[in-house]
């Protein structure tokens, strides 16, 4: 038996990277207006469920339009493709976020998010890989995201593809002892195909990162585990599309994205108790309206 | 007993035919890889090592890492023989094997090496006796539990195929060859070892050949004990059980395991469902005392005579 991403040719037809060749300015355009449409599909999909997780939603955002709309190599029509590029929300929580961006990118039709955690709904409070395409992982207990990834990267290099494999990390879930391990087998391994985002917002659901279980110095963590790392502004789409095409040779990237808890609105902005609050109607009315409804 | 002297049956350590078999498999199967926590040596790899440098991943002593790996290595199109020893792999690594491998619905085989009471004097937390009862609680893992090398060897080609998350219990403690047929390992089939009609062992692994025993020794006190080797726990052959039941009307199982949860719960789920009858659970009771695993095998009998008189409880 041999491997299917050895055995199945890419697609000559397949153009699964939008916007990659656009200009620096059209590209960072394009990605900003739609992380808006991001944002405020989260803020109507939350208000439609009367749940989610409204303040990582919206720090994760613009990682997460970056990335499917101009790094991955993922084909909505074929959404389990052997050569697509692996991508893990590590931070499953931030569902809302993904099926978002899931569905303006084509792999889930935009009628579904007003089902978002309804009873029987394919959009479950945490993503669920068998039911939703683009999703690759069943995630949700946190450190578990970056450990699959590894596997992911292992694999792609031993059956010779090419494919990369990119995990989003909340910060606070880095102090799940898992990511640990996890880093150090990538940086071991010095697995180059691998990318892991810090969404570095520096709050949990409890409180301040720092005030919890310090983090700093997040990126020389990384180094230390035989990573490369960078930090970036999390939310300028121009910084993270350099960094995330960025050639990497020899060692893994991670990638500190430090963002706003609540990014785009500005009573939820940097609030440690909007983790999973659900906003009043008038103040659905007023995020709207500050994200340029 | 036989007036003929008869020279003691050879008995296997089943990892030995574990890993034999995995070689063999990775040399026909490009999809097969071996996931290990710095478990080369007891989880008998050297040999798949030195031939398959590349698809043995070792990554160190990190459980979650190791089974989250296996994951994403499923996802990548690969079947991952995760070996570790049981305690560690399925202890320390619980919510990985039912988030990363069981909900995810990946192809991922568990391999629970020296499980039990394997590493005797080590101690309780070195004992594997937890790993049946909180493995059955997961979704869509299916358990099985090979009774000897060829059991084990039948097992490994088994789940190689199966297409779904496994765990495969590989013994340490030495046991002879009790299947007997020419298809050693049927997925979700128990084996009727022996016919009986007064009473049924079921027992798993390590306590089949002792069951086997016991069946002897009863034979020799006029009771007709039916032994059934049951080598897949999830899903249970309810059939074979339901059967023993009508037709023998009292059951005693054994395991190397805790009996809560385990394959005396289930069994006894099976039977208080469909034909109630009297039964008694052999298992592991509890934290083991300082001993080998041949002396707590039968200190908590675990054997030939604990298992006689359980049988005689039950008939006596």
């Amino acid at each position: 038996m041999t491997l299917d991403a050895l055995a199945v040719e890419m697609p000559k037809d397949w153009h699964p990277v939008v916007w990659q060749d656009a200009s620096p300015e059209e590209r960072a355009g394009r990605l900003s207006a739609t992380a808006r449409d991001v944002r405020r599909s989260v803020v109507r999909t939350i208000d439609a469920a009367r749940a989610g997780h409204i303040g990582g939603d919206l720090s994760v955002s613009d990682i997460l339009t970056t990335l499917f709309f101009s790094v991955l190599r993922l084909d909505p029509a074929h959404p389990s493709h052997p050569q697509r590029d692996r991508f893990i929300l590590s931070k499953g929580h931030c569902a809302a976020a993904l099926y978002s961006v899931l569905a303006l990118r084509g792999f889930i039709s935009p009628d579904l998010l007003p089902t978002f955690m309804k009873p029987l709904s394919a959009l479950n409070g945490h993503p669920n890989r068998n039911k939703v395409p683009g999703v690759e992982a069943n995630t949700g207990p946190l450190g578990h995201g970056l450990p699959i990834g590894v596997g992911s990267a292992i694999a792609s290099r031993l059956s010779g593809a090419n494919w990369q494999t990119f995990v989003v990390l909340g910060d606070g879930e880095l102090q799940e002892g898992s990511n640990w391990e996890a880093a150090m087998s990538a940086g071991h391994r010095g697995l180059d195909n691998l990318v892991a985002i810090v969404d570095r917002n520096r709050l949990q659901q409890g409180a301040r990162t720092e005030e919890t279980a310090r983090l700093d110095p997040l990126a020389d963590k990384w180094r230390a585990f035989g990573w490369d790392a960078v930090e970036v502004d999390g939310h300028d789409h121009a910084a993270l599309f350099e960094v995330f095409t960025r050639p990497r040779q020899g060692k893994p990237l991670c990638i500190v994205a430090n963002t706003t808890k609540g990014k785009g609105v500005s009573f939820i902005e940097d609030r440690v108790e909007w983790h999973h609050k659900v906003p009043s109607p008038e103040q659905v009315r007023q995020a709207l309206e500050e994200l340029g409804q | 007993m036989s007036a003929l002297a008869v020279a003691p049956a050879p008995i296997f350590d089943c990892r030995q035919a574990f890993a034999e078999t995995l070689i063999e498999l990775a040399r026909a199967d490009a999809r097969v890889v071996a996931v290990c926590n710095d478990s080369v040596g007891s989880s008998n790899l050297n040999g798949f090592k030195a031939e398959f440098p590349d698809r043995l991943i070792n990554v160190g002593i990190a459980e979650q890492n190791m089974v989250g790996v296996a994951a994403g290595l499923a996802n990548g199109g690969f079947v991952p023989f995760v070996c570790a020893a049981s305690p560690f792999l399925t202890g320390r690594a619980l919510e990985q094997i039912k988030a990363d491998v069981a909900y995810n619905g990946y192809h991922v085989v568990l391999c629970g090496m020296s499980p039990g009471m394997a590493y005797g004097e080590l101690g309780p937390t070195h004992h594997s006796i937890e790993d049946l009862s909180w493995l059955r609680a997961i979704t869509g893992l299916s358990i099985v539990v090979p009774a000897d090398p060829e059991q084990t060897s039948a097992a490994v080609r088994w789940a190689l195929g199966a297409g779904k998350p496994a765990f495969l219990r590989v013994g340490r403690v030495k046991v002879p060859s009790v299947t007997t047929s020419s298809e050693p390992f049927r997925f979700g089939k128990a084996d009727v070892l022996r016919e009986g009609r007064d009473l049924t062992i079921i027992a798993t692994g390590t306590l089949v050949s002792r069951a086997l025993e016991a069946a002897d020794a009863l034979a020799a006190r006029s009771i007709s004990a039916r032994v059934v080797n049951m080598s897949t726990i999830t899903p249970l052959d309810e059939a074979v059980i339901i059967e023993a039941a009508k037709e023998t009307g009292a059951i005693v199982t054994a395991e190397e395991a805790m009996v809560e949860g385990g394959l005396g719960a289930a069994v006894a789920e099976t039977v208080v469902r469909h034909c109630p009858v009297p039964m008694r659970l052999l298992g592991v009771p509890g934290f083991a005392p300082t001993g080998g695993a041949e002396f707590l095998l039968d200190h908590f009998g675990l054997s030939r005579d604990g298992i006689v008189a359980a049988a005689l409880e039950l008939k006596g």
